[in-house]
């Protein structure tokens, strides 16, 4: 893949996973990579939880409420989306559909990762001076 | 005296959460506001120097401004859900306080409950935002501190116009 590619590609990424601020870079892979730190342990403590014999909804729900919160600031619509679901389900006491909606979360959340890892390293093959150039 | 201060204006973000503490952060920045950032309402309070009333009492009967902020702060943006005090809870009490129900105070929410927001701006919020927080939103700040700024000019005549006036009846 030639440079110009590269950047062209980082340029389309950009546009479509967030609103960018080029001022600095690193900025927003800081927010991400701390943004997937908090919510991997919070995927734990959901997942232990969803383990016990009597599920504790209310317990769920606040986890759910906090991962909601860090997945809703760096605007990933659809793990949101997949929390709203999990949390009517608690609020119901429904335990198959926390169960379901968690997994469909999981791979959300994995997928965005994904594409988000892609991004950055893209980022870094083009170069820092593609990361520099406004492209509003 | 009473110069139009050029500084740029104090915003002090209240978040529980630190990527929102950051974002927010940016935020205010990019637009060149001056930014502090803490993690609770007690916080924040302290930061204001709001104390609890008990310690008012003490103080001699004269006239006296803000009895103890230690720093200016020009608007306060707050998120809603937070532990121990919520951002509705740092509200009221700012509005009940006499020397800060002045400020502005905006409101965050990841959260889209219409009674929570009319609550909020029933109760003296100026501005409700949902999260994520955008650029377009920080920018509906600057009316609400430009309003205050005018205020706080106002108020300043008055209490050094009365400060004269005290001094010269009651020399020291």
């Amino acid at each position: 893949m030639d440079r110009n590619q590269s950047r062209r590609q980082v340029a389309a990424m950009k546009q479509c996973l967030f609103d960018q601020d080029d001022a600095n870079p690193n900025f927003v892979e800081e927010i991400v990579t701390l943004h997937y730190r908090d919510s991997s342990r919070l995927i734990s403590s959901i997942e232990q939880a969803l383990k016990e014999r009597n599920l504790d909804f209310n317990k769920l729900d606040t986890l759910m409420h906090q991962f909601k919160g860090s997945s809703s600031s760096i605007g990933a619509k659809k793990v949101k989306a997949e929390c709203n679901l999990f949390r009517e389900y608690c609020r119901e006491g429904n335990a198959e559909g926390c169960t379901r909606s968690f997994q469909q979360l999981k791979k959300e959340h994995g997928a965005l990762r994904k594409k988000l890892e892609a991004y950055f390293q893209l980022a870094r093959q083009a170069g820092p001076h593609e990361t520099a150039c406004r492209s509003k | 005296m009473g110069i139009a201060s050029e500084a740029p204006f104090h915003v002090l973000a209240v978040d529980d959460s630190l990527i929102d503490r950051m974002l927010i952060e940016r935020l205010l920045k990019t637009s060149s506001f001056h930014v502090t950032a803490v993690d609770s309402g007690s916080k924040a309070l302290k930061l204001l120097g709001l104390i609890e009333d008990e310690q008012r009492n003490e103080e001699p009967p004269s006239i006296s401004l803000e009895a103890h902020q230690d720093i200016e702060v020009n608007l306060i943006i707050t998120d809603y859900c937070m532990p121990e005090m919520t951002g509705y809870d740092l509200l009221r009490k700012i509005k009940e306080s006499r020397s800060l129900k002045d400020i502005p105070v905006v409101i965050m929410s990841s959260e889209n409950v219409p009674s929570r927001i009319n609550r909020c701006l029933e109760n003296g919020a100026d501005e409700f935002f949902l999260k994520p927080v955008q650029l377009s939103d920080v920018n509906k700040l600057r009316p609400h501190l430009l309003k205050s700024k005018v205020k706080d000019e106002e108020h300043r005549k008055i209490n050094n116009k009365t400060r004269e006036l005290t001094e010269i009846h009651s020399p020291r």
